[in-house]
């Protein structure tokens, strides 16, 4: 893909001065792009003036980078211990079979992509779906349904 | 408006507690519970109300963090009087505004009725959940809208930091954080005024505060709700503690995944800079300090003090053996000192109140109090906060109203990844930082998933041992391989192809990540296996020689089937079945095929008439 250098320029700078700002840097980019394009990344290590493996390396480090383009609507199931022992799997179970793909994965027409988390900190009402932004609490397999719209 | 002394933040505060304290407040719980139960659109029919009414500007309508009783959301308290109205919706706010609000009365149905006397109760502070609690910490959440610097000057915010700025020694701060007995909150329950003494016995031009708020334990949201809703009770203790240990500069690093706690800090950090309460020269005391938030990359591991200062500095996540310590060489080789949200909350109270009050609350080794978020199989889901010292009986049964379904209690979960499970036997367990760890198990940074019958302790012990496989950063290899090694074991047994000798097995490979890994992570990540396998033996033999699971969780080991005598005929479990394994006539008895179910358990809930089973 073409990437347009100016944006990357803009986040780049917004940080530069400050020490270790690749991964707020890294951040900013994957929330223009909603992941991470090789060509971005690319362009950041040359810019920083750091090795592109550095670059790679923490963004695939950590669990919020994504190296291959999302879907348009993100689908978190929280895998956190209240919510597991409240039935998460199940509902994980459910995603997977209604969308037809596995977490971690996006639909082949790239609306949807299907991920978990570890805990989103609304232990009270798990399980917990957060659906793009919304979260939604105890959630059921039978919910599933409602919350794909008739998929 | 800057403050340049403390003087005017005194005038300013006078000023702002000047204003009538009979004018009515909503206050509208925006934790993560309410919002998800669209509380905001109740907050929104509130403001349209009031204007609708012309009443703007004669009754405040607030968004405040976490009130801590989930379980109740939406929930609006409402001031002078503090009613509490429970389980609101957009079609009670026009008669909240009428009734109570115009007309002063009360709407009962609105109330929370008393479980026993089954009496409507108007004052939260009555309500069983909340009258067995010391509300220290998050008591002040339900009072002020984090977005408002003026709210926590009302209710005491930055007296502190002007006591200790106007007339205390960094010595003498550190002497009364030590002397209250304060331990990180975070999870290790360190000393904190040690740490913090060590950190300023080092010398260098450069040290660093760091706020750890990666709040990454699995069933605990105390610290997202401290910070959402309380955020400058954090900046204050993050000032307080860089004026004692002589920092310049701090960090908050905090969850990427919580995004309305990066925004309400931030806003707090640029709030607190306008009025000269972070910046240079901090209230005219020549002293300066300043904060940058950093949002974590959803690593489990970045929780451990290292492998966050490493994420800081643009790295991957990877602590570093513990023998350099942080208080020596932390972030950028400088002394740094870094403490958990909670704790930094603590400090605030300490100054105020005395070391000596603070030390009169809790236990012997453990004091203040501690937030506990109360989830999982149990009735008032919530945040809560007691006393150090508490039983876990009062803690899940007087606070948290037992367990749901008259279903019967089996352990409850303390400490995340790095605790363990603690059994009926032990309820009457005073909480505090050793006993818990007696237990076998930690306070950890204070989840408490509690679980019922039908919760399976070796899928328990499965599922932390996969999480931690799965966040384990790969750089010491008892971690990495020792971990999956015993995934896979407990996967075994789970799916029924456990062997006896596998139980000596697990404790071998537990013994060796505990002496032989780098970091926190791996040396406790047993504790959830060893536990289960402590108090719960018999579970995991059933599964190995019986190939059974007892609580009916482990897929391979249980099949569906329909009990014709139940069954009615009315079609749900055929019609919502993904699989097509059910078949039969209406009216007449289902059948189910196992050989098709794929055992989602959809049967299982939608069945109205016990007629669908699991053995």
């Amino acid at each position: 893909m073409t990437i347009d250098e100016s944006k990357l320029d803009s986040i780049i700078n917004e940080y530069k001065a400050e020490l270790g700002s690749l991964i707020p840097i890294l951040q900013d980019i994957q929330a223009e792009y909603n992941y991470l394009p090789q060509e971005a990344m690319e362009y950041v290590a040359k810019k920083l003036v750091i090795p592109e493996v550095q670059v790679f390396g923490v963004a695939t480090f950590f669990k919020s980078f994504s190296l291959k383009p999302r879907g348009k609507q993100q689908i978190h199931v929280c895998m956190g211990t209240a919510c597991h022992v409240r039935g998460s799997k199940n509902v994980l179970g459910e995603l997977e079979r209604k969308l037809g793909i596995k977490a971690g994965d996006t639909t082949p027409d790239g609306e949807y992509t299907l991920e978990t988390v570890n805990c989103v900190g609304a232990c009270a009402i798990g399980p917990v779906v957060v659906e793009n932004e919304e979260y939604h609490g105890q959630m059921t397999p039978i919910k599933v349904e409602g919350l794909l719209n008739n998929r | 408006m800057k403050l340049t002394s403390i003087n005017e933040l005194e005038e300013l505060r006078r000023v702002i507690s000047s204003k009538d304290p009979d004018k009515p407040c909503i206050a509208v719980c925006g934790g993560p519970g309410c919002l998800a139960k669209q509380c905001l659109n109740v907050r929104d029919a509130f403001i349209n109300e009031v204007s609708a009414r012309g009443l703007s500007g004669k009754v405040d309508i607030k968004t405040t963090g976490c009130h801590g009783y989930c379980e109740l959301g939406p929930i609006a308290l409402i001031y002078p009087q503090g009613i509490f109205y429970q389980r609101l919706a957009v079609d009670d706010v026009a008669e909240v505004i009428e009734e109570t609000i115009v007309n002063e009365n009360i709407l009962n149905r609105l109330l929370y009725t008393d479980e026993k006397t089954r009496k409507p109760i108007k004052n939260g502070n009555d309500i069983p959940f909340y009258n067995k609690q010391m509300q220290l910490i998050l008591g002040n959440n339900s009072r002020i809208d984090p977005h408002s610097p003026e709210d926590y000057l009302a209710v005491g915010g930055y007296t502190a930091l002007a006591k200790v700025l106007g007339s205390m020694k960094p010595e003498n701060v550190i002497g009364e954080v030590k002397k209250s007995g304060l331990r990180g909150r975070g999870g290790g329950g360190f000393p904190t005024g040690r740490k913090w003494e060590s950190t300023r016995n080092t010398q260098d031009d450069i040290k660093y505060v760091i706020c750890n708020a990666d709040e990454g334990d699995p069933g605990a949201f105390m610290d997202r709700s401290i910070l959402e809703g309380n955020p400058h009770s954090v900046l204050e203790g993050m000032i307080i503690c860089a004026y004692a240990i002589g920092s310049n500069e701090g960090y908050v690093y905090v969850r990427n995944e919580y995004p309305l706690a990066v925004s309400n800090i931030k806003t707090a950090i640029k709030q607190a800079r306008e009025l000269g309460l972070l910046g240079e020269d901090i209230l005219g005391s020549g002293f300066t300090f300043d904060v940058k938030v950093n949002r974590g990359g959803g690593a489990f591991i970045c929780g451990e003090s290292t492998a966050l200062m490493a994420s800081l500095e643009g790295k991957p996540g990877e602590p570093r053996a513990k023998y350099i310590h942080t208080s020596d060489k932390g972030l950028w080789d400088k002394p740094s000192n870094l403490n958990n949200v909670e704790t930094f909350a603590n400090i605030p109270l300490i100054i105020n109140k005395g070391a000596e009050w603070y030390a009169g609350i809790g236990t012997e080794s453990s004091k203040g109090t501690k937030v506990f978020s109360l989830v999982g199989k149990i009735n008032n889901t919530g945040l809560v906060e007691v006393p150090m010292g508490m039983r876990l009986r009062e803690i899940i049964y007087d606070i948290g109203g037992g367990i749901p379904g008259g279903k019967a209690f089996k352990a409850v979960q303390t400490g995340g990844p790095s605790g363990g499970c603690i059994p009926e036997s032990l309820i009457d367990l005073p909480v505090d930082y050793d006993r818990l760890m007696e237990a076998g198990s930690m306070m950890g940074s204070g989840g408490m998933i509690v679980m019922d019958e039908d919760t399976c302790m070796v899928d328990v012990a499965n599922y932390f041992t996969h999480f931690l496989q799965e966040e384990s950063c790969g750089k010491c290899v008892p971690c990495r391989e020792g971990l999956f090694q015993m995934g896979g074991i407990l996967t075994r047994i789970t799916e029924g192809r456990g062997r006896m000798e596998d139980l000596a097995l697990i404790k071998d490979l537990a013994g060796m990540l505990g002496d032989a890994s780098l970091c926190g992570l791996g040396k406790t990540a047993a504790n959830p296996v060893l536990s289960t396998l402590k108090y719960f033996e018999d579970e995991y033999l059933a599964h190995i020689s019986d190939g059974k699971c007892p609580a009916g969780v482990c897929k391979n080991l249980i099949t569906y089937g329909i009990n014709p005598g139940n069954c009615t005929g009315c079609g749900l479990c055929l019609k919502k079945c993904p699989a097509g394994a059910i078949t039969g006539e209406r009216k007449q008895p289902h059948t189910l095929n196992t050989g098709n179910c794929i055992k989602c358990g959809i049967c299982y809930d939608v069945c109205r008439f016990s007629a669908v089973v699991k053995e």
